[in-house]
C-alpha cells in the first residue's frame, strides 16, 4: 500500500472529523431549536465521512491492530493532518456557518475529483458525501446570506469572522506531499479558482467582499497546527487514553 | 348550551375515548393541565439534552460518538413536536420558552443531576429514558389529540434510546475491572432519581384524580413506578450488576418486586431547585437563548428585506 495513498485518506478523515467535533460543541447550544437540529445534521454528516475515510485508510494499512478508533484516538498532535480552518474555535454563529461554506465548497470540488477515482472504494464515498455536501452549501450560503444582509450586528460579526478565518483558506488548495497530481490524478490547485468564484457568489448577495493580500497560514496537512488542536485532542482522546485497550 | 351541558358532553367525549381536538370546547382547566403538562414535557427534552450534550466531545469512539449526537438530536426533535402540540392550546412558543427561563415553568428533575463518567450516558439512556417510556407509553392514548400523536412519534424513538443505552452498559459490563465499577457506580446514582420520575406518592399527588377522569394520564405514577421497577430488576440481572436497595426483592404472592422507601426530602428539594445542577442548567439555556438572539433578529431582519424585495418586484 503506498504512504501516501493512506497519508491522504488521513488528511481528508482528520478534517471532517475534527470540523465534526468543533461543530458538536453547538449540539443542545444552538441559537434556534431548528438550527441546533440542522448543525446537529452536518455534525453527523461530517462524521459519517470521516469514519468512511478511517475506516478505508484501516483496511489499507494491512495491520489488523489498526481500527477507525484507534485512528482518531491514538494518533497526536503532530500525526493529525487536518486543515488548519477546521480546529480553530468558532467564537460565534457566524464563524460556524462562514467555515461551514467554506469548507463545504471545498469539500464539494474535491469529491466531484475523487468520484472519477479508480479507487471505486474511494469513489464511492466521494458519492455518497456529495450527496450530503450539496445540502451543506445550501444551508451554509444561506445562513452567510443572512448574516451579512441581516442587521447590522450580524454584517460586523461576520466581517470579522471573515478577517479570523480567510488567512486559514489558503492551504485547502495548496498540494500536501500526498496530494499531487500524479497521485490524486486530478491537480488540487486548480480548483481554487471554482471555490472562488463560488465563494465570490454567495458573497456577492451576502454583502461582503473577498479580502486581498492577506497572508496565507499553512502546516495543517503536514501536522504543524495551531495551538488549538492539542486541547481538542486531549479532551477527545481522554478515555482511549485513559484506559489504554478497553472496549466501548 | 350551559356550561353544566357542555361540559357533560366534554365528558361523554372522554368517555368514548373520542379525542380532544384544538377547536374542541374543553373546560378551562384542561385547558391549564395539558398546557402545563406539554410544556413542562416539551422543556424537559430540551433541558435533557445537556447532560447527556455533556459528554460528546468526550465519547470514547466514532461509533458511540455518532449515536449519542444522534440521541441528542432526537430529543430537541421531540422538543420540537411537544411545544408545537402545545402552541395548539394558545400559548406561543417564545412565552413557554420564556417562562422555562424565568423559572416560571417545571421540567423534570431529573436533568438536575450531574454526568460524570460515560457510564452516566448508558445509565441515562437505560433508566431515565426507560423510565420515560413507560410515561410516554401511557400518553400515546391521552385524550389531547396532538399531545397523543406527538407522543406516538416519539416512543418509537425512545425505545431505540433505552436500548442503545442498556447496550453501552453491557459493553462496560464485560470491560476492564475499571469500566466494570464505572458501570455500577452509574447505576447507584441513577436509579433512585429514576425512581423519583413517577412523582409523588398517589396518596400525596394533587392532581391525579382529575387528570384520570379526564384521561390525561391512565395510570398513576404507583403504578408505572411499580411496572418501572419490575422490567429494570429483571433486565438488571443481564447485566451483572445491582441496584442499590437492599430491600429490592420479588414478591411471590403481589407478582411484584418490593422496593425500599424513597428519599422524598431529597425528591422535593431537587423540585424546589437545590438539586446538584439545577442552577447550571439554567444558566445554560439562558446563554444559549441570549447569544442566539442576534442570530434570530438577523433572520427576522433579512426575511422582512426580502419580502419587501418580492414585493416591489411584484409591483
Ligand atoms: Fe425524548
Ligand atoms: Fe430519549
Amino acid at each position: 500500500m503506498s504512504i501516501s495513498k493512506l497519508d491522504f485518506l488521513k488528511f481528508q478523515a482528520d478534517s471532517s472529523h475534527i470540523l465534526s467535533q468543533r461543530n458538536a460543541e453547538l449540539c443542545a447550544h444552538g441559537p434556534i431549536l431548528e438550527q441546533d437540529i440542522a448543525i446537529t445534521n452536518i455534525t453527523l454528516d461530517l462524521l459519517g465521512q470521516a469514519r468512511n475515510f478511517y475506516q478505508y485508510a484501516a483496511t489499507l494499512s494491512g495491520d489488523p491492530v489498526v481500527t477507525e478508533d484507534s485512528l482518531a484516538y491514538l494518533r497526536n498532535e503532530r500525526e493529525y493532518k487536518n486543515l488548519l480552518l477546521v480546529e480553530l474555535p468558532a467564537a460565534d454563529w457566524s464563524y460556524t456557518v462562514l467555515r461551514q461554506l467554506f469548507y463545504s465548497v471545498y469539500q464539494y470540488l474535491v469529491f466531484e475529483q475523487l468520484e472519477k477515482s479508480t479507487d471505486l472504494q474511494i469513489a464511492a464515498i466521494a458519492t455518497k458525501s456529495l450527496k450530503e455536501t450539496t445540502y451543506h452549501i445550501k444551508w451554509s450560503s444561506e445562513w452567510v446570506i443572512r448574516l451579512g444582509d441581516g442587521t447590522e450586528e450580524s454584517h460586523s460579526r461576520i466581517k470579522k469572522a471573515l478577517v479570523d478565518y480567510w488567512p486559514y483558506t489558503g492551504e485547502l488548495f495548496i498540494p500536501a506531499p500526498y496530494e499531487t497530481e500524479t497521485l490524486l490524478g486530478f491537480d488540487l490547485s486548480a480548483l481554487k479558482y471554482g471555490w472562488l468564484k463560488q465563494i465570490s457568489a454567495v458573497f456577492e448577495e451576502a454583502k461582503l467582499s473577498i479580502p486581498e493580500n492577506i497572508f496565507m497560514q499553512t502546516g495543517g496537512k503536514t501536522g504543524v497546527h495551531t495551538e488549538h488542536l492539542g486541547f481538542l485532542l486531549a479532551e477527545m482522546q481522554h478515555l482511549q487514553r485513559s484506559h489504554p485497550g478497553a472496549i466501548w | 348550551m350551559t356550561l353544566h351541558d357542555l361540559e357533560k358532553s366534554f365528558q361523554a367525549k372522554i368517555d368514548a375515548e373520542i379525542k380532544i381536538e384544538p377547536k374542541d370546547w374543553m373546560p378551562d382547566a384542561y385547558r391549564k393541565t395539558n398546557l402545563r403538562q406539554i410544556s413542562q414535557h416539551a422543556h424537559s427534552e430540551i433541558v435533557g439534552m445537556l447532560p447527556e450534550g455533556n459528554w460528546i466531545t468526550r465519547a470514547p469512539s466514532l461509533k458511540r460518538k455518532a449515536i449519542l449526537i444522534a440521541k441528542v438530536q432526537d430529543e430537541a426533535g421531540h422538543g420540537l413536536y411537544l411545544y408545537a402540540a402545545a402552541e395548539t392550546l394558545g400559548t406561543s412558543r417564545e412565552q413557554m420558552i420564556d417562562d422555562l427561563h424565568s423559572g416560571k415553568a417545571k421540567y423534570s428533575s431529573i436533568f438536575n443531576y450531574p454526568t460524570l463518567t460515560w457510564a452516566d450516558m448508558g445509565a441515562v439512556g437505560w433508566l431515565v429514558d426507560g423510565a420515560a417510556i413507560l410515561n410516554q407509553v401511557m400518553l400515546c392514548r391521552t385524550s389531547y389529540g396532538p399531545y397523543a400523536r406527538a407522543m406516538v412519534r416519539i416512543c418509537k424513538e425512545e425505545s431505540f434510546h433505552q436500548r442503545q443505552g442498556f447496550d453501552a452498559l453491557l459493553v462496560l459490563s464485560k470491560g476492564t475491572p475499571e469500566q466494570k465499577a464505572m458501570c455500577q457506580d452509574a447505576i447507584n446514582r441513577w436509579w433512585w432519581p429514576s425512581l423519583m420520575m413517577f412523582g409523588p406518592k398517589d396518596s400525596e399527588s394533587t392532581n391525579s384524580d382529575q387528570s384520570m377522569k379526564w384521561k390525561i394520564k391512565r395510570k398513576t405514577n404507583d403504578e408505572l413506578r411499580q411496572h418501572f421497577v419490575d422490567m429494570i430488576a429483571e433486565q438488571i440481572k443481564l447485566l451483572g450488576m445491582t441496584l442499590p436497595d437492599p430491600d429490592l426483592k420479588w414478591n411471590a404472592e403481589k407478582m411484584h418486586y418490593d422496593f425500599g422507601e424513597i428519599n422524598w426530602e431529597e425528591f422535593w428539594n431537587v423540585v424546589k431547585g437545590n438539586g446538584p445542577c439545577n442552577k447550571q442548567r439554567l444558566e445554560a439555556r439562558n446563554k444559549a437563548h441570549q447569544e442566539g438572539e442576534w442570530v434570530r433578529e438577523a433572520a427576522l431582519a433579512y426575511a422582512a428585506k426580502k419580502a419587501e424585495r418580492l414585493q416591489k418586484r411584484v409591483a
